[in-house]
């Protein structure tokens, strides 16, 4: 890995800055999701502050304490909390409680699917409920570290300690395991739902090839990756953890298996999060720093959003039309440009 | 990256199933001391508080996998200490309370290999809750009652008002045949002074320098500590000293060790040395702790360790006219003594 001038990145690359809605929230940011033009940023507890453009923020109560998941199909965010209550909030800004744990369990993960239906956990358990509001749940061997719903068909993924679990709740199949020592965490599969990737609490990814589970070690991050986005088309999965952008390369049907990832985008700081554009071959990169860049994934050609300055970058995130980009941080900065 | 100060202190508490656990919990979360505690228990009913900082956990233990065999951490405590981490400001300190049954060492690595927890807490203190009645018994049966004393930084010797003295004696001799360097408070009840407990700063690490190892301190009903080192005894061997005595064992199986050079250390062969032992004996060595004198260093440079893993730095400055004396302890399973003292000798500069 090259060694860089901390001075020089920031002031030698394209700059859109100056054209940044600065939203000073006050609050540390979680994450960021779009339902239509407006940003939902997911304090690290107790509200979500929902943001236009231009500028005029409005906040939302949603939990008793802290928000520990969030999760967007474009039409509703939902957050799970300490308080162990699970909350939606639609594009208008309501909201209203899906579920409310009756041991007051911490929600840890949330995923929505495209038809509507929800699943979350809390401690081992994995629940999902359709639109017609019947409930199923499923219990793992070990507290579930995340949890993904499957492209096509009814199918979630709950990550575990020694594994994943791949369950259809609407049939009576056992469900599969997949299995790799170590404790995983965040899970995710490629958009044509031919792999199933996890990051792990060590600093590696995992991943399996579905046709046969063929196992893909994906390893060498100095830290834990905490954030993972699929590029446009799941050709490339871009994943933080170190400091450049490891994009793991999936056009072929091995995957990554045998090929060198793409470092981009390298910086004196630890990439923090990362999120590809939905529409075009690019991706926006905040770091642990609090500088904000947009990467073209083809050349690693850079383009500044905002400097460093504070604590990390800890939300990022694109509307549907990628024409807006949000960013929010460790310490309650935020921000939106427009493309 | 936040300063070691700046990290929020981390009490585990330990202690064998009905030693008193919970009423010391009680006592901490209910009592006005000004301070917010978030506790992490195992079983959420025993505590009859509600506070939204109380949170149930469920002891997974898992094994990290770097090829390092005892390399345990507790993976719920990662999960936990990341969503309490989106709290931070609403509590001043937590605490970790183990099941009765828990082997402390997953708890006290967790705080050594996770970076998210050790950049955000600070392990203060391993504190035991011992029941003076039942101890003893339970260091001839449960291995899991001995390793929880040889882990602590502050033993509670605790419903002292159930024992006689000589049974007092007995049990305290016990725990010092395992481990001479805790802090031993007897109570009833658990009626310890709080700060006796909580956030003692840094694992009271100069405690290893008070300790004398011929000195066998007499045993009275005051709150003193019974610093003493194990030699080689015969088993039951008496020492009277003043009023009453205190009986000395030498624990069959745990040990501790005391290594000490007035002269200073070889920082190049110390350090190699102790990384050398800890991967090789890690295993057996349950803690490790040092105050290190190094040459031509001004700082004093301290260092802690769990099985295979060490974490040490510079601490400040020796004062003047303070003694520049290197002291290293080691608490474990057949510790190989002699190679121990051997290794240690070549570290000394001549």
């Amino acid at each position: 890995m090259k060694e860089f001038d901390p001075g020089e990145a920031p002031s030698s690359i394209v700059s859109i800055t100056d054209r940044v809605k600065r939203l000073p929230l006050g609050a540390a940011v979680g994450s960021v999701h779009f339902l239509g033009d407006r940003a939902f940023f997911v304090g690290a507890e107790e509200s979500v502050a929902i943001a236009t453009a231009d500028g005029e923020i409005t906040r939302k109560e949603t939990h008793f304490g802290a928000i520990l998941c969030a999760a967007s199909d474009g039409k509703r965010l939902v957050t799970g909390g300490d308080d162990g209550k699970l909350i939606a909030i639609d594009a208008k800004g309501e909201t209203s409680t899906i579920a409310t744990d009756a041991k007051r369990r911490w929600i840890d993960n949330v995923a929505l699917h495209g038809d509507g239906t929800v699943a979350w956990s809390a401690a081992k358990t994995a629940f999902v409920r359709n639109p017609k509001g019947e409930e199923k749940t499923f219990e793992v061997p070990s507290t579930v570290g995340g949890l993904a719903f499957a492209p096509k068909g009814l199918r979630l993924a709950i990550a575990h300690y020694n594994g994943v679990t791949l369950w259809f709740p609407n049939m009576a199949a056992k469900p599969e395991f997949l299995e790799w020592a170590g404790s995983h965490l965040a899970v995710s599969f490629s958009p044509d739902n031919k792999f199933l990737v996890t990051a792990m609490h060590e600093a590696a990814m995992h991943g399996w090839r579905l046709a046969d589970n063929r196992h893909m070690r994906m390893s060498g991050y100095p830290g834990r990756v905490r954030s993972m986005s699929w590029s446009v088309g799941g050709k490339g999965l871009a994943t933080s953890g170190a400091d450049t952008v490891i994009v793991w390369p999936f056009t072929s049907k091995d995957g990554p298996m045998g090929k060198e990832p793409a470092m981009l985008a390298p910086m004196p700081a630890r990439v923090a999060v990362v999120a590809c554009h939905p529409k075009n071959d690019i991706m926006a990169v905040g770091y642990a720093d609090g500088t904000v860049l947009m990467v073209r994934l083809e050349d690693g050609a850079e383009i500044l959003v905002r400097r460093n300055a504070g604590t990390a970058v800890s939300a990022l995130g694109w509307n549907a039309k990628g024409t807006l980009l949000a960013f929010g941080t460790e310490d309650g900065d935020a921000g939106i440009v427009e493309m | 990256m936040a300063e070691a100060s700046q990290k929020i202190p981390v009490t585990v508490l330990t202690g064998y199933l009905g030693a008193g656990k919970t009423t010391l919990l009680n006592r901490i979360l209910s009592e006005n001391h000004g301070k917010k505690y978030a506790v992490i228990v195992n079983e959420f009913g025993e505590i009859g508080i509600d506070n939204d900082l109380i949170i149930g956990a469920d002891e997974e233990v898992f094994e990290m996998n770097n090829g390092c065999v005892c390399c345990t951490v507790r993976g719920d405590l990662v999960r936990i200490m990341d969503g309490l981490m989106k709290r931070k400001g609403k509590f001043d300190a937590i605490i970790v309370e183990t099941t009765g049954l828990a082997d402390p060492a997953p708890v006290a690595q967790t705080f050594f290999v996770d970076e998210d927890v050790q950049k955000n807490a600070r392990l203060d203190a391993v504190v035991t809750v011992a029941d003076a009645k039942w101890l003893s018994d339970r260091l001839k049966d449960a291995p899991e009652a001995k390793n929880q004393i040889a882990f602590a930084d502050v033993i509670v010797l605790n419903k002292t008002d159930l024992v006689s003295k000589p049974e007092l004696a007995e049990v305290e001799a016990r725990i010092r045949g395992i481990n001479p360097y805790a802090k031993l408070h007897r109570t009833e009840r658990c009626q310890v002074g709080l700060t006796d407990v909580l956030e003692r700063g840094a694992f009271d690490l100069d405690r290893i320098l008070e300790i004398e190892p011929d000195f066998l301190e007499a045993g009275d009903d005051h709150d003193h500590d019974h610093d003493h080192h194990h030699h080689d005894h015969d088993h039951h061997h008496h020492h009277d000293h003043g009023h009453g005595g205190l009986k000395h064992y030498h624990d069959e199986d745990m040990q501790s060790l005391s290594l000490r050079s007035e002269k200073p250390l070889d920082p190049t062969k110390f350090m190699p040395w102790l990384q050398n032992l800890v991967a090789t004996e890690g295993q057996k060595i349950l803690r490790s702790k040092g105050i290190l004198a190094f040459t031509g260093d001004d700082d004093r440079y301290v260092f802690q360790g769990v099985h295979m893993m060490l974490e040490g730095d510079h601490q400040r400055k020796w004062k003047d006219g303070e003694k520049r004396e290197s002291r290293v302890v080691f608490i474990g399973r057949e510790l190989p003594e002699q190679a121990i003292r051997d290794g240690f000798e070549q570290c000394i500069t001549t």
